[in-house]
């Protein structure tokens, strides 16, 4: 058996979240190879060689795949899988995007953000934003998973695989990339960080946001999350949203700052290792998964936390 | 530029779901169905486009049981045009549902199919881009802008990191995210005229699509319950557990 694994990254660095994938796709079985797809990501490849356990990396570099847009990634991976039992891609934004467009070409039911592989058929994964956990068996001959990275811990970087080269695909595609406005943070990553501080819709304004969240975050070295609420309300940019649909996080630290707890929230952080909240309502359901509940002004209780720490 | 949404009928965003006893599935008795939230998102976006005079007919489809008229009914009284009931009491899987549109665009041949970009109840964020590689048509995925550009499509799409923005040759597929817009609700005058807007009645048969799953379920089961902590009195005792938990 051989897997191939999609390697997330942004051309200039490997993200955590491939380690993650080798881990499920060990897991799996057999021969596990790792695809980087991208444009000058010559030391991305050079760094998925070192990913513990993997036999190869294949390495595309072309402006067709420069962003790993779903048309491209898709005629280069379709053929790719006649030598492959199965594909095992992140569930970031990457992978959400791509893994469709190859399973339904190789006529395939994808497995979706996989929490656990139980056999080379059988996995589980949560559904109704985590509130049942469905253990499902694929009849396909081939198996498309997306992987959930908290639910996997990263693999080690002993190795030293070989890399070999693969000819990205011509375009042109009948997509093009235009633009993108990437948030910059010397912060950690949301969905990697050990830390998280959250903040939520009492907070009332951005100003607020950044004056409370943004300190208390520099003091844990944490990264910055919100709720649906908050990113509506405009307090944060949508990529801080933690929930079902959101990004999901499972630190060692999670703080939820003015956080009701909706069940779409909890899907995204309860799986954290200790959860605080600060909230000035006691009968907020987010005291109910939090470790350590403080009912309090949070105007008052953060600047206070911020301080002590 | 003829628009075709999708719609599902799915277990109602509020509901705590419950799992059944004999973990087969969760329990779906007597609980409030409603149209998944995504969809109401790209619904409204494309009465938005008919509004602004891009779109020239929005035609709702759904693959459900009977009920699931109710959801296109919902979706006509927002400003829906028709609506196309694929009938089945089966569980459709999102493979299934790609192939049964894919033969839906053959026949309406629309120049853009918006999609919400998940079930709240599957959770799978498939159906989509399977729909797009079927066609071989070019995708914007979890949408937070859609422009009309010529021919062409200009999505903003909400990414890890931030915003992209693509550029689609038309016909395209877009799904849509949460902050593309905020869906009306329907005024009581259209949801009666709704009633009067035509649905046509179809099932997977007539497309000639195999919808046998390929996925078969082991079991359904409980998440882990996690308990809940204890309340802290003030921020001085909130440091010292944090301290002696080894958290900071």
């Amino acid at each position: 058996m051989a897997v191939l694994v999609i390697a997330e990254h942004d051309n200039a660095a490997l993200n955590d979240a491939t380690h993650k994938v080798v881990t499920a796709a060990a897991k799996f079985g057999g021969d596990v190879d790792v695809l980087v797809a991208g444009e000058g990501a010559g030391d991305v490849a050079a760094s998925a060689a070192k990913i513990s356990g993997v036999r190869k990396v294949v390495h595309a570099d072309g402006a067709s795949v420069a962003k790993q847009l779903a048309e491209a990634m898709e005629a280069l991976v379709v053929p790719m899988m006649d030598g492959y039992d199965a594909v095992f891609i992140p569930a970031t934004t990457m992978g959400k995007n791509v893994a469709p467009r190859i399973a339904a070409k190789l006529d395939v039911m994808q497995l979706s953000d996989i929490t656990d592989v139980i056999d080379s058929e059988t996995f589980e994964r949560p559904i109704y934003a985590g509130n049942a956990i469905l253990t499902v068996k694929s009849s396909d001959a081939k198996k498309v998973v997306t992987v959930r990275g908290t639910a996997f811990d990263a693999a080690g970087e002993d190795g030293s695989a070989p890399v070999e080269t693969a000819e990205a695909p011509a375009g042109p595609f009948k997509s093009e990339f235009v633009s993108e406005q990437m948030v910059k943070s010397d912060r950690p990553e949301l969905a990697g960080a050990k830390r998280v501080v959250s903040g939520g819709r009492a907070l009332g304004s951005k100003e607020e946001f950044d004056r409370l969240i943004v300190p208390l975050a520099d003091k844990l070295e944490a990264a910055v999350g919100a709720s649906r609420a908050a990113v509506d309300a405009g307090y944060a940019p949508n990529d801080y949203q933690v929930g079902q649909t959101g990004k999901i996080v499972a630190p060692e630290l999670y703080v939820a700052v003015g956080i009701s707890g909706a069940i779409q929230h909890l899907a995204g952080m309860k799986d954290s290792k200790i959860i605080v909240a600060i909230n000035k309502d006691e009968e907020a359901p987010i005291f109910q998964v939090a470790d350590y509940g403080l009912v309090a002004d949070l105007f008052s209780a953060v600047p206070e936390l911020t301080d002590a720490l | 530029m003829k628009v075709l949404v999708p719609v599902k009928r799915v277990i109602d965003y509020n509901v705590k779901v419950r799992v059944k006893p004999d973990q087969t599935g969760v329990d779906l008795a007597n609980v409030k169905m409603s149209m998944n939230p995504f969809d109401e998102i790209s619904v409204e976006e494309a009465v938005r486009m008919k509004e602004a005079g891009t779109a020239t007919e929005v035609v709702i489809v759904s693959i459900g049981p009977k009920q699931a008229q109710e959801t296109i009914r919902t979706a006509l009284a927002m400003g829906g045009d028709r609506g196309i009931l694929i009938n089945t009491d089966e569980t459709v899987e999102p493979l299934a549902v790609a192939k049964i549109l894919a033969k839906v665009v053959a026949d309406e041949s629309p120049d853009l199919v918006l999609l919400g970009k998940q079930a709240i109840d599957d959770d799978s964020n498939q159906t989509g881009q399977m729909l797009a590689a079927l066609l071989d048509w070019p995708q914007g995925t979890f949408a937070y802008k859609i422009e009309k550009d010529g021919d062409a499509l200009t999505v903003t799409r909400e990414v890890d990191g931030g915003l992209q923005t693509v550029k689609l040759a038309t016909p395209a597929i877009v799904t849509v995210d949460l902050r593309l817009n905020e869906p009306r609700y329907a005024s009581l005058p259209n949801i009666m005229k709704a009633k009067k807007k035509p649905i046509d009645e179809k099932a997977p048969g007539d497309y000639g699509v195999d919808i046998s799953p390929r996925l078969s379920v082991v079991k359904v089961t409980e998440p882990p319950v996690r308990e809940a902590g204890e309340k802290v009195e003030d921020v001085a005792t909130l440091v010292s557990k944090l301290k002696s938990a080894g958290a900071i």
